[in-house]
């Protein structure tokens, strides 16, 4: 690797965990004051203009608690449950193509912090060991509520695994790749994955939900059952880790709904423009960024209009709805290759 | 029965036809009125700078009123104390000297007035009892405090002060008093 492409790639990787952090940072205000306005009120308002100041007063405050470690937890298992689901929010970032390329002094630098060719797979391998970041949390508390809400979250995330890999496994076998930059690529203007697998994109959609544990499937949490779900026990900033880290869950789960299925950093219309390449790039940083905003604020909109589902509702469409509908959409697929690629002789 | 209202519903535990077994639809159109609230003029009213309007007849912070000449109406006769059903108000009686005829108008009056606002229902009935118009009820609303001490008010509080601009206008709750008792 030459020089200056590793100091591309540090300041790349810096740039992509701060905007990362920023942007989990600035969805808890987005949360409240989204919820506030759906429900005729303003939300916070007092820190600074329109409140934007908001998220560091609510940092500052989970840093000045007094941080409790219950006297008959696990020590060890009850640091490491928030520090785990903190790393692997922050790790799914890699393989996220923020952008096309940069073309400086004739050197292409992607904006990706690595292409790896089964991009997929990794998000996938990494946000399953966030399963484990909650499991370890609600079993170091040594607490019935907290251990029911592990297990709920892992038995959910566990069982919508299944139906969100079918629906990707539909997308790959169109796509032949598993590298999400090059299936960005395949999706020129206005060819977004989205309108050749429609199905698969909601399979995809609803399982990302699970995922993240929102509503309606934040049953980990639910208050009026579980106290606090998972993190009952905790307080201050290990508190703070887990509430971070769905948020950070939250906006790389838009991040990759875009990149899949919305054409990441493609967009309609701008190839007639004439622009210079870098300008292409910088272009479609943003308008990938507005997607991600867009699914971001669809998260919130469908967290304060649905209630939550009731957990044996929640297995039944998990397992009998999902997983077969993604099988359907799988066969479908497989058919419709056979046609396109004509192996059907009528 | 007739309804009185148009808005009640018959419940029918009718099956789910196959659009609402679906989901789909129904959240779309849970969301769609998400949405038109979003954009809804917004019914908060925000506090201390905005204030909701009152009725004339608010029962708020006590005032203990002075006449014209800046006397001290209250003669400590303790009818307010007795009228007072959350017995919160106490007060200690003390008898005038020579050269203080300029601060309390008769022979008598409260050395102590204390008002626990804490105990306090603003009931105003402690109005009503006063036979020298010495105490009234105002628009003012009690500012909130950290200790249960400093609620008890004494007449640093509720005496009105000498100064016109100091005095407190009690003249829209008596009118309207008056004329909710006519």
């Amino acid at each position: 690797m030459e020089y200056s492409e590793l100091i591309f790639k540090v300041i790349f990787v810096i740039a992509v965990f701060a905007v990362s952090l920023l942007i989990a940072m600035y969805s808890t205000y987005a949360e409240r004051k989204i919820a506030a306005f759906m429900q005729d009120r303003v939300g916070p308002d007092r820190a600074g203009p329109f409140g934007i100041l908001q998220p560091l007063a609510d940092g500052v405050k989970m840093f000045m608690k007094e941080e409790i470690i219950p006297a008959n937890a696990d020590k060890a298992l009850f640091i490491l449950g928030p520090s785990l689901m903190m790393l692997t929010a922050c790790m799914t970032g890699v393989v996220i193509p923020w952008g096309n390329s940069l073309i400086i002094n004739g050197q292409e630098y992607i904006l990706q912090i690595t292409d790896v060719n089964i991009g997929i797979l990794y998000i996938f391998a990494v946000i399953s060991i966030g399963v484990y970041g909650i499991m370890i949390g609600g079993w170091a508390s040594n607490n019935k509520y907290s251990l029911l809400g592990a297990i709920r979250a892992s038995s959910q995330m566990i069982s919508y695994e299944l139906a969100m890999g079918m629906a990707i496994i539909s997308l790959v076998m169109m796509t032949g790749t598993l590298s999400l930059r090059e299936i960005v690529l395949q999706q020129p203007g206005a060819h977004w994955n989205v309108f050749y697998q429609p199905l698969g994109f909601l399979i995809f959609l609803v399982c990302a939900f699970a995922e993240t544990n929102r509503t309606p499937f934040d049953l980990p949490e639910c208050e009026t059952e579980l106290v606090g779900g998972y993190h009952t026990e905790y307080s201050s900033m290990k508190l703070g880790f887990y509430l971070f880290a769905e948020y950070i869950n939250m906006f790389i789960s838009s991040a990759v709904i875009s990149a899949l299925y919305f054409g990441g950093f493609n967009m309609p219309f701008i190839g007639g423009l004439g622009l210079s390449h870098n300008m292409l790039a910088i272009l479609g940083v943003v308008f990938f960024f507005a997607k991600i905003f867009f699914f971001i604020f669809f998260f919130m909109w469908v967290r304060w209009t649905i209630p939550r589902f009731r957990y044996d509702q929640l297995m039944n469409l998990g397992w009998k709805v999902m997983i077969p509908l993604s099988i359907v959409n799988m066969l479908l697929t497989g058919l419709f290759l056979l046609w396109r690629n004509g192996l059907f002789h009528f | 029965m007739q309804s009185l209202t148009n808005r009640s519903k018959v419940v029918v535990n009718k099956k789910m036809s196959f659009m609402e077994k679906l989901y789909l639809p129904e959240i779309a159109k849970g969301m769609m009125i998400t949405l038109k609230h979003l954009f809804k003029k917004k019914v908060t009213i925000k506090y201390p700078e905005q204030k909701r309007p009152v009725a004339p007849v608010w029962r708020g912070w006590h005032v203990l009123k002075r006449d014209e000449l800046g006397r001290e109406n209250c003669t400590a006769c303790g009818l307010c104390a007795v009228a007072c059903p959350a017995e919160a108000i106490t007060m200690t009686a003390a008898e005038r000297k020579p050269g203080e005829e300029n601060l309390y108008r008769e022979e008598k009056y409260a050395a102590v007035y204390e008002i626990n606002m804490l105990r306090c229902i603003f009931c105003g009935l402690c109005e009503e009892a006063c036979p020298k118009e010495a105490i009234f009820l105002t628009d003012r609303n009690v500012p909130v405090d950290l200790l249960r001490d400093d609620f008890i008010f004494g007449k640093d509080k509720l005496v009105e002060g000498i100064e016109p601009e100091k005095r407190i206008d009690i003249s829209v709750r008596a009118r309207a008093h008056r004329q909710i008792e006519s």
